[in-house]
């Protein structure tokens, strides 16, 4: 039995992990939440979009580097990331101008806007298909860990090592910034507050003078600067894959459905039950186990619930169960 | 009607063209899988033309059908079932058990902790038995001669039987889904077809005991005679003299038109009763709800049971499409669905054809399909000819060359969303 030795390989192999995914998924959530606050559709390009801005990244990122341009032991990607993120912003201001604009004119039902969506998704896994084709990419040049496993073993003296990667670091920290500056926003800025006051009640925010166009572009940034931060997060901390983007949707539509869709709060809480909850399910148990049990009590199996290959059924599960239970949320989102 | 006739001539002149350009055999190739697009996208047409339901997960009840036809039609492996056959029906029986008793357990008790508590020691006792059974009847199952068979095997029963088979499948999983999302907000079931169709594809590519996963399951039985048995019986040899054809040829187009055959009778009858049902007092209902929900329910009509009605007939129509597709193929291959291809695809078909309209999905789905298979070679020759001022060996030339599979997703994507801002009622309108 060994207390101490149990903690770090659960910190090691679930905890941090789950935080850095988690704080991905949040990201994305995020955006996804605005949207809906504000435009009130579910956005199905989200996680193109959020492959676009990584594409748009990952491009900055070899021409910085071809031209020497570094920021070791940082990533040259962090530097990057303000040339993607202007590149998706204005790619998804033009797609509102194009597409989206009209079916508001039209006071279009939501499902006809989603529909709408589906084709921008279908638009743009084209465009980053065809601009950096469908492989796998690897973006990160910094420092690869902060903590390694064989240093943190000869430092503390334990059997088990921990590992904290650079990329995990920056997800944290990047994710803290960007949830912090994203509420500093909505609750201390006039255009923030506008934005609050629309999502809350159309009629009286247009009574009240606020300009409902602004607030969709305002919010189309946001959600492009979200995006794009989540995108370029997760390819570095796994790598860039443009089929995994898209499937990244169902995890992102369940951490903001089971928050409350149109709650920024609950995105983010969302995002950390999904990571966490398909984290714990995947993984196999038994090293934790053995040295937290007395040896006779040790297992003999994996004790995995169940295989990672069922990851996206996890957050599938937890979505059905909110949906019979409380089809709002768990912070009270839009149920309209 | 006049309009209606001269499209559907149109696109009859695509497919007979493609005949004398490129070959027959390649004509009746693409309007074989035509005619199944068709049978999707009418399936789809009933879910959103009828009810305004959007289903995302059409590839999902589409694999479903394709795993019916390998559990249908495959000869059993009395080795595996004997390894642990009748273990894995004891433990799927003890999955689906503690699935209902904890569902009962939570009907039935008042609210409280105690149900909380009880439904979840229901939920973990299931769950460890369930694994205790289906881990070692799995493993034995798979480790029986897993290069050619591990898995159980079908019922080896005709594989005509397998559609309707699909066609349950499907309809089960989506009354699963329906039962969940429907009657919320319109874009949960969006999210939530989404879902399944993800762990559908995942499970088929996974559980190797049940149709070996990503190691596939060739060599379907064919409800239709093999080419080489053709080409050996003298009687069809001397008939295929008589029309002046080479037997190998002959053979290959017989049996692309029984095939067609088949897939026709099932469309035509889906044609007739969806029409049928369109123009029946239930049909204006479905349409009366979909225009105004609110109205329709102050009406006294039970909206969100009549959207899992409709839900389940066309993700049914959809499962059959796909055991009918699988039978095609003749082989059953997971990894070979991909969400673009066979979800957004049928929703193009559905979208250009005109929603709403029985004759407009089917025109979609024979139109977008021709163009789906012809677009590469004309994509690919078109870059051929841009990409000639560059060097042969430039990275960016084979780069371009290369993308030329993806532009076609692009194309679709910018298909629908012009058809849904210019167009938005299609080809063929509904009345």
């Amino acid at each position: 039995m060994d207390l101490l030795n149990a903690f770090v390989a659960l910190l090691n192999f679930v905890i941090v992990p789950a935080t850095a995914y988690g704080s991905q998924l949040a990201l994305g959530a995020l955006g996804v939440t605005l949207i809906y606050g504000i435009l009130r559709f579910s956005n199905f390009a989200h996680g193109d979009t959020m492959a676009f801005g990584a594409m748009i990244t990952i491009l900055v990122t070899w021409l910085m580097q071809a031209i020497g341009i570094s920021i070791h032991p940082l990533p040259t990607a962090l530097l990057a990331l303000p040339f993607g993120i202007a590149a998706t912003a204005l790619m998804m201001l033009a797609t509102d101008k194009w597409i989206y604009q009209f079916y508001r004119q039209q006071k279009a039902k939501p499902i006809i806007l989603v529909m709408a969506s589906l084709g921008v998704m279908f638009v743009l896994n084209g465009v980053v298909r065809v601009i950096i084709g469908p492989g796998e990419q690897r973006f990160n040049d910094g420092e690869r860990f902060i903590i390694r496993a064989r240093d943190f073993k000869e430092m503390t003296g334990l059997s088990e090592g921990l590992a904290f990667r650079t990329s995990q670091g920056i997800t944290i920290v990047v994710t803290i910034i960007a949830v912090i500056a994203l509420f500093w926003f909505l609750n201390r800025t006039r255009t923030g507050k506008s934005m609050r006051a629309y999502s809350d009640n159309e009629d009286l925010a247009l009574l009240s003078g606020i300009n409902p166009e602004k607030v969709v572009r305002v919010t189309w940034i946001l959600a492009a600067i979200l995006a794009t931060t989540a995108g370029v997060l997760y390819g570095l901390d796994k790598a860039f894959k443009p089929f995994t983007y898209f499937q990244l949707l169902l995890p992102i539509f369940a951490s903001a459905i089971v928050g409350g869709l149109g709650n920024p709060l609950g995105a983010i809480a969302g995002g950390y039950i999904i990571a966490f909850s398909e984290v714990t399910l995947t993984y196999a148990w038994k090293k934790v186990l053995t040295h937290a049990l007395p040896e006779s009590m040790a297992p003999d199996s994996l004790v995995q619930l169940l295989s990672t290959d069922y990851k996206y059924a996890v957050s599938f599960t937890i979505l059905v169960i909110v949906l019979i239970f409380k089809p709002t949320g768990l912070f009270r989102g839009k149920s309209v | 009607m006049n309009k209606n006739a001269l499209l559907f001539g149109g696109v009859a002149l695509l497919y007979i063209l493609t005949g004398f350009f490129q070959s027959w055999n390649t004509a009746l190739a693409i309007f074989n899988m035509g005619l199944i697009s068709a049978v999707m996208a009418l399936g789809v047409n009933i879910q959103w033309g009828y009810a305004g339901l959007f289903n995302v997960g059409v590839m999902g009840f589409v694999a479903l059908g394709g795993l019916a036809t390998v559990l249908v039609s495959m000869p059993p492996v009395p080795e595996a079932w004997s390894a642990g056959g009748l273990r894995m029906i004891g433990a799927l029986i003890t999955g689906a058990g503690t699935v209902a008793a904890g569902v009962l357990l939570f009907r039935r008790m008042q609210p409280g902790k105690a149900r909380a508590l009880a439904a979840l020691a229901v939920f973990a006792v299931g769950f460890v038995a369930y694994r205790a059974l289906f881990d070692p009847a799995r493993d034995a199952i798979e480790a029986v001669n897993p290069a050619l068979v591990g898995y159980l095997g079908g019922a080896n029963l005709p594989i005509l039987l397998a559609w309707p088979a699909g066609a349950l499948l499907a309809a089960g999983a989506a009354w699963l889904i329906g039962k969940t999302a429907l009657g919320l907000r319109s874009d949960y079931l969006a999210i939530a077809t989404l879902g399944i169709a993800e762990i559908v594809i995942a499970v088929m590519k996974n559980e190797d005991w049940m149709a070996r996963g990503v190691k596939n399951v060739v060599g379907l039985p064919r409800p239709v005679p093999y080419e080489v048995d053709l080409q050996d019986s003298a009687s069809f040899v001397e008939t295929a003299a008589w029309w002046g054809l080479d037997p190998a040829t002959a053979s290959t187009i017989w049996v692309k038109l029984l095939y067609g055959a088949l897939f026709a009778v099932v469309l035509l009858l889906l044609i007739w009763l969806t029409q049928m049902a369109l123009n029946s007092p239930w049909g204006r209902m479905m349409r009366a709800i979909r225009d105004n929900e609110t109205a329709a329910e102050a009406m006294g009509k039970d909206v969100t049971r009549r959207h899992l009605q409709i839900f389940v007939i066309g993700s049914a129509i959809c499962g059959m499409a796909g055991a009918m597709m699988t039978t095609l193929d003749g082989q059953l291959t997971p990894g070979t669905y991909q969400p673009l291809r066979f979800t957004f695809l049928i929703w193009v078909m559905v979208i250009v054809g005109g929603s709403g309209n029985n004759w407009g999905s089917v025109l979609g789905g024979f139109l977008i399909w021709w163009l789906w298979i012809q677009v590469e070679p004309i994509g690919g020759a078109l870059m051929n000819v841009i990409t000639l001022p560059l060097p042969d060996d430039s990275g960016l030339k084979a780069h371009l060359l290369d993308s030329v599979q993806h532009v076609r997703l692009l194309t679709m994507g910018v298909v629908l969303l012009l058809v849904l801002r210019f167009s938005p009622r299609g080809l063929i309108p509904e009345k």
